[in-house]
């Protein structure tokens, strides 16, 4: 508007009552903090994630209702598979094999004036129950060596596992009974004067297929003769060194796992943070003596205390102590986040708001509970993300020494302890329960992540 | 300043006792001891190794005893490597596993602090997304899982190369350092970069960065002088144990990368119930602890001068 | 605020992302300074050690790595040679007779300072064995020397062990009572000579060093650096150093983790490594000669036979034995190639009269058959006056192995018996108190030999032997032990040993469950080394380094 100011111009405008309406609804902390957690679209997602493993945790032992202390020790570490194929073996007697005749064997002779066998083959059907071989008498032989391997040997060297070392010329058969797994497999056969071999071998190709006892057919409610097949129980995920079926243990480990890595954290988080605050708003000697307190548990030797800790809870040998477990893991953790939230309310304390509220006479508690905990919230989840795959690993490490779950219990940490000693030949074992936990590491990053700008308080009101 | 050193070096003192004192009686109340042995000895026998050692006597004698010899600095002899005394295992471990750890804090300090600043800086972009993932993988796999596969990773990449780049194990020259150190400092390095992250992104938003930017420094100034000084502080305070801990930790690296580390005799000892180096190595870590805490809390004047300690 | 302002180019902050990796690349230029495996020029050869030795001083040795290093080091009266037979070692003749031994030393048998090694050093040695001040303790393996535990007891002074030096070159030992294996004693560790200026002079540092020992043995200490490295050298003044080849056995990599040991082998940094049944099919792709070696310990279930168990009651125990099947034990849960189903309480490599033992006297087989397990369970239930059985406690290690063979025993019993079975895993030392204590009802057990006689397996489980630890008390079976210790007639020793046999597996006093098998991989281009049951294993005194 053009023109100089007159004194009508300073004259209160009457109250309009459409000012005076909200524009929005008014909304607590909490209530804003939700808001925003919802429309961050990957926190949300990490949400239905989280709900997921949980669902997976409680109903997945209805959906698959195998055992998971079941052992098959027919189907041992083996792969992903939707039911194979067995085929039915009577093993019910042993196989005494067919000797030499002297006349075959002849006199002895030293190793390097061995032959090699003339004949390597195979009786029967070859399964991984049992392969039965039988080769030719080497004339002069005063025993031998059976190897066998996964690929034609090059060389005399290269013939692979040595399955047996016979002492006697006239023994010329063999049962492999050590876990021929089904496949093709290549059998050698080597003479031996009694202390060297000879350079010679004979090989032999044989496909192996897998196989069943009658007697554990039986058992398992097949009335079926030898010869005939039977289709073995599917194993979706594989299964692990004792046969036992992966995806049942996934599931019920999850609950122990996820219990563990859920609860320890947040307990011991929540005791730190309190701790921590205190001691950093305090400070002067209370600040000394709690964060040296704080100190003499950090020094402690773990291993040692778990085990006096066991023995103090009586836990009974074999028994599950998920209590004690847990108090040991989150007497464990709390001094890092008690250590890491004083240092935040060391800074935050001199800050402008603080004096404010202190001056208008707000106590303590108050002060920690609502003006300065909430503004280390940043720290405080990044701490618990990380605590998650720590205690699951630590519950792992402590189930070793008798605290935790007892076997047969499964739980991801300790799956992925047996996985690594077959990680070279079967990486199935260690695989599926690392990717559960990364994926519930990722999940509870992702909330966490979001949380925190959730419930930022300097964030508020700026989207 | 001189006093507050004084009454913190006091304190500390009273502590490491304390955690003496705490683990002297843990120790003899947990079953067995060092002298158990998979085959059993006759009586008169055990009874001359307990005389030998000293362990027939009572408790508190036996406790009195073990006082006297740490306060003048003496050990003992290890109970299971029995021409060592403990001083000269430590002596003689500690700076492997603490060259091996400064190295790996460093290159996790680094990497920490660089990538976490990044992500702050890229926030929602892709740059930040693919560390997160990396810091992801990084902690959800068992350090044991890295060291194994790492190694593994070593010897195929000989075998490709068809001589030998990177030793699979031992110690002697610095590239025994390489591999080991990466895998050590990995957790802490992805524990960094998250707090470095959230430190920053608070940080970011404060009024004085944008009074800053108002007055018109440059951006690369702002980061250095003021966001990376203020956010550092999450990263500090887990520094100071991470220092104790890594240099004298490390059992798993040690024992797969077979480095004649100290952190192996930690873990062993209390499997052999060695009293001697459990009291030795637990007093050591204790005292480093305690020294780092008492740095830690000095460094935090420095690097904020609102923050009064004490 | 804008994000996009003066922020880093991408060139930058890719390259700050990769800056480590970068770093690691321009570390890989320069060739690595590290032995291989073997050394044709040199005969050297590069090992891997499990631990570092936990005492090389001979008197107080108790572990397998102290006694490979002084096996290879020292020397005793008598050892082993390539076949497994007992040779001289100091001694070049010898005679044993019902109460005494006698021992003729070499002349040309010296220490590495040239001294040569006279009977005095094994007095001497054996004295400070005995010696309650040293506190050894392996003395109990000199007891059949006479007087020898009355001075452990602290009764005698150690100057009256029945040992003395006739002269320099002559060795006496009385015997306290006939003793038919005390030669196969002689061979082992502890009774090796130290001598005694030497000695005193090192104070309590003695074999604290690599300079605070003498060596007699084929090879010497050229460098030891705690936990980290070992170096051993050919020893010039041994007297039969013809015999050896090789001129040094490095040992730069001290670890227990098998694995790491197999990638050191993958990548041609030692020559010689053991494997375990997880590595069998990587190894294959090696293609280097896999070897097996029945390493001959017995790994056993004992029950607990204390008044009060279950597992005091035969019948329960010959249920279990009727279900435990051995077979399924090595094929499947062990696994490993070499390793033999347990039958007996004797191994297979024990020696009968002449030949093997077990050939000689085959052990009773125990047939597999579920349902005669439950009939003597149910007679068992009826014995014992139960409804029904409550959990039984098996107590274990803290071993992959040791927990694999644990839930697979649990299963066995759940589903064929209804048994239900508590695995009480504890960390060693706590394992062994609660063995001490017998705080189980079964405990997963093993037992090594310590010399070639059947009695380092016969006497296991006579009610005094304190290793008995489930108390099994049975005047039949110590009656028989007593017979074949005190007895020199070897057919009368091993009847009584059969009949001893017989009844382990009657009575169900422990279960075998396999002889232990060892597989191992070697150097292609390593010959000669002696792998043995008892004695010094691997032996490398005759391994030699050819040409490719």
């Amino acid at each position: 508007m053009a023109g100089p100011l007159a004194a009508d111009d300073f004259l209160p405008l009457p109250p309009q009552p459409a000012m005076e309406r909200a524009v929005r609804p008014s909304r607590s902390y909490w209530q804003d903090g939700w808001r925003r957690l919802r429309q961050n679209r990957s926190a949300f997602a990490a949400l239905g994630l989280v709900l997921g493993l949980l669902l997976f945790a409680l109903a997945g032992p209805l959906l698959w209702p195998v055992d998971p202390a079941a052992q098959d020790l027919e189907q041992l570490s083996r792969p992903p598979t939707l039911g194979e194929r067995a085929l039915l073996v009577d093993l019910s007697s042993e196989w005494s094999g067919t000797p030499a005749a002297e006349s075959e064997v002849g006199a002895p002779l030293p190793a390097a004036r061995l032959g090699r066998s003339s004949a390597l083959s195979v009786v029967g059907s070859p399964t991984s129950q049992s392969v039965r071989l039988q080769w030719q008498a080497v004339p002069g032989a005063r025993g031998y060596i059976l190897y066998r391997t996964d690929h034609p040997p090059m060389e005399g060297d290269d013939l692979g596992l040595p399955l047996v070392r016979i002492i006697g010329g006239s023994e010329v058969s063999h049962e492999d009974r050590l876990n021929p797994q089904p496949g093709r497999h290549y059998y050698s056969v080597v003479a031996t004067d009694g202390v060297d071999e000879a350079d010679g071998y004979r090989t032999l190709a044989v496909e192996v297929q897998l196989g069943l006892t009658l007697d554990e057919a039986r058992r398992r409610g097949h009335e079926l003769p030898a010869g005939a097949s039977v289709t073995l129980a599917p194993h979706p995920l594989g299964t692990d060194y004792l046969g036992r079926d992966l995806l049942a243990r996934l599931i019920h480990g999850a609950r122990i796992s996820l219990f563990i890595g859920l609860t320890a954290p947040l307990l011991s988080i929540v005791i730190g943070a309190f701790y921590g605050g205190v001691a950093g708003y305090l400070g002067g000697r209370t600040d000394a003596l709690l964060m040296r307190f704080a100190d003499f548990v950090v020094a402690l030797p773990f291993l040692l205390f778990m085990i006096l800790f066991r023995i103090g809870f009586g836990i009974g040998p074999g028994e599950s102590g998920i209590a004690p477990l847990l108090l040991a893991m989150v007497l464990l953790g709390w001094p890092g986040t008690a250590r890491l939230v004083r240092g935040q309310i060391l800074r935050i304390r001199e800050e402008g708001y603080v004096q404010a509220a202190r001056l208008m006479g707000a106590g303590t508690p108050y002060l920690v509970l609502r003006h300065m905990l909430p503004n280390t919230m940043g720290v405080i989840l990044v701490s618990l993300t990380f605590a998650v795959p720590s205690a699951i690993f630590t519950e792992a490490f402590l189930s070793f020494i008798g605290m935790g779950v007892a076997p047969p219990t499964p739980s991801w940490g300790s799956m992925c302890n047996d996985g690594i000693k077959t990680m070279l030949t079967h990486p199935h074992e260690l695989l599926f329960p690392a990717l559960v936990i990364s994926l519930t590491v990722l999940a509870f990053n992702l909330l966490g992540d979001g949380l925190r700008d959730a419930l930022d308080a300097r964030l508020r009101g700026r989207e | 300043m001189h006093r507050y050193l004084l009454r913190r070096l006091v304190e500390g003192v009273i502590t490491v006792w304390f955690i003496a004192t705490a683990t002297f009686f843990a120790m003899h109340l947990v079953p067995g001891d060092p002298l158990l042995n998979d085959k059993a000895v006759p009586k008169e026998i055990r009874a001359n190794l307990e005389q030998h050692y000293g362990l027939d006597q009572p408790l508190p004698v036996q406790y009195l005893r073990y006082l006297g010899q740490m306060v003048r600095g003496d050990f003992g002899i290890s109970f299971t490597q029995k021409n060592r005394a403990v001083n000269d295992i430590i002596r003689e471990h500690f700076p492997v596993s603490a060259s091996l750890g400064l190295v790996a804090l460093a290159i996790a300090a680094a990497g920490g602090i660089l990538w976490g600043a990044l992500t702050a800086r890229y926030r929602g972009r892709w740059p930040d997304a693919l560390i997160m993932l990396g810091v992801i993988v990084a902690i959800s796999v068992p350090g044991f899982v890295v060291a194994a596969l790492a190694q593994l990773a070593i010897v195929e990449l000989n075998r490709l190369a068809g001589r030998s780049l990177l030793p699979v194990a031992g110690w002697g020259e610095w590239r025994h350092f390489v591999v080991p150190a990466l895998v050590l400092g990995l957790g802490t390095m992805a524990y960094l970069t998250r707090l470095m992250r959230s430190s920053m992104l608070e940080v970011i938003h404060a009024d004085y960065i944008r009074t800053a930017r108002a007055k018109g420094l440059g951006e690369a100034r702002i980061f250095f002088r003021h966001q990376l000084r203020n956010a550092i502080l999450p990263v500090i305070t887990v520094l100071g144990p991470a220092v104790a801990a890594i240099t004298t930790g490390g059992f798993v690296i040690e024992l797969v990368f077979a480095i004649p580390g100290l952190g192996r005799y930690f873990v062993q000892a209390v499997q052999q119930l060695d009293y001697t180096v459990i009291m030795g190595t637990t007093v050591f870590y204790g005292a480093f602890l305690v020294f780092m805490v008492i740095a830690i809390d000095i460094l935090y004047g420095f690097i904020d001068p609102r923050i009064r300690v004490g | 605020m804008s994000k996009r302002e003066q922020l880093p180019p991408p060139r930058v902050l890719i390259k700050a992302m990769l800056a480590p990796l970068w770093l690691l690349c321009c570390t890989l230029l320069a060739p690595l300074a590290m032995a291989d495996a073997v050394d044709v020029a040199r005969q050297k050869i590069t090992l891997l050690l499990g631990q570092e030795p936990p005492s090389l001083n001979s008197i107080k040795a108790t572990d397998q790595v102290s006694f490979f290093i002084l096996g290879h080091t020292h020397e005793g009266l008598l050892r082993y040679d390539a076949q497994g037979q007992l040779v001289g070692g100091v001694a070049r003749d010898w005679k044993l007779d019902d109460r005494s031994a006698t021992f003729w030393l070499r002349d040309d048998a010296r220490w590495s300072d040239g001294q040569p090694v006279t009977a005095h050093d094994f007095v001497f040695a054996w004295q400070r064995v005995v010696d309650p001040a040293v506190a050894s303790e392996y003395a109990s393996i000199l007891y059949p020397i006479k007087n020898a535990k009355a001075i452990s007891e602290g009764r005698l002074p150690p100057e009256q062990l029945g040992v003395r030096a006739l002269d320099e070159r002559t060795l006496q030992v009385d015997l306290e009572q006939p003793t038919a294996y005390f030669l196969q004693l002689t061979a082992f560790g502890v009774y090796l000579p130290i001598r005694e200026d030497f000695y005193r002079a090192q104070g309590t540092r003695y074999g604290a060093e690599q300079d605070r020992l003498l060596y007699n043995g084929p090879f010497r200490l050229a460098r030891w650096v705690h936990g980290a490295r070992l170096t051993l050298v050919k020893n010039e003044q041994y007297w039969n150093r013809a015999q050896t080849v090789l001129n040094e056995i490095d040992l730069p990599y001290v670890t227990s983790d098998s694995t790491a040991a197999y990638n050191l082998f993958k990548d041609n940094k030692v020559a010689l490594v053991g494997l375990s049944a997880e590595e069998l099919n990587d190894a294959l792709k090696q293609r280097v000669k896999i070897r097996i070696f029945p390493a001959g310990s017995l790994f056993y279930l004992e029950f607990n036979h204390r008044a009060g168990r279950i597992t005091g009651n035969r019948h329960f125990r010959r249920a279990i034995q009727r279900v435990a099947d051995p077979q399924e034990l090595v094929n499947r849960v062990v696994g490993v190639p070499g390793t033999l189903p347990g039958r007996s309480l004797f191994p297979v490599w024990i020696k009968g009269v002449n030949g093997s033992f077990r050939k000689e006297f085959p052990a009773p087989r125990v047939t597999i058959d579920p349902n005669q397990a439950r009939q003597e369970l149910e007679l068992a239930r009826q014995q014992l006056g139960l409804e029904r059985f409550p959990p039984l406690v098996y107590l274990t290690g803290d071993s992959p192995t040791a927990a694999k063979q644990g839930e697979y025993l649990q299963n066995l019993l759940r589903t064929q018996l209804g048994l239900e079975l508590k695995i009480d895993k504890q960390i060693f030392k706590q394992r062994l108190a609660k063995m001490l204590a017998g705080e189980f009802d079964l405990v997963a057990a093993g037992w090594g030999p310590d010399y070639d006689d059947i009695m380092t397996f016969g006497d296991l489980f006579a009610s005094w032997n304190i290793n008995n630890r489930g108390r099994y008390a049975n005047p039949d079976y110590d009656h028989w032990v007593a017979v074949a210790r005190d007895a020199t007639d070897p057919r009368l020793r091993m009847e009584a040993m059969a009949a001893l046999q017989r009844l382990v597996i009657e009575d169900a006093v422990i279960i075998p469950q396999y002889e232990s098998g060892s597989v191992y991989l070697q150097h292609r281009q390593l010959k000669g080394v002696v792998r043995r049951v008892i004695g010094t294993d691997p032996d490398f005194t005759q391994a030699r380094v050819v040409a490719p």
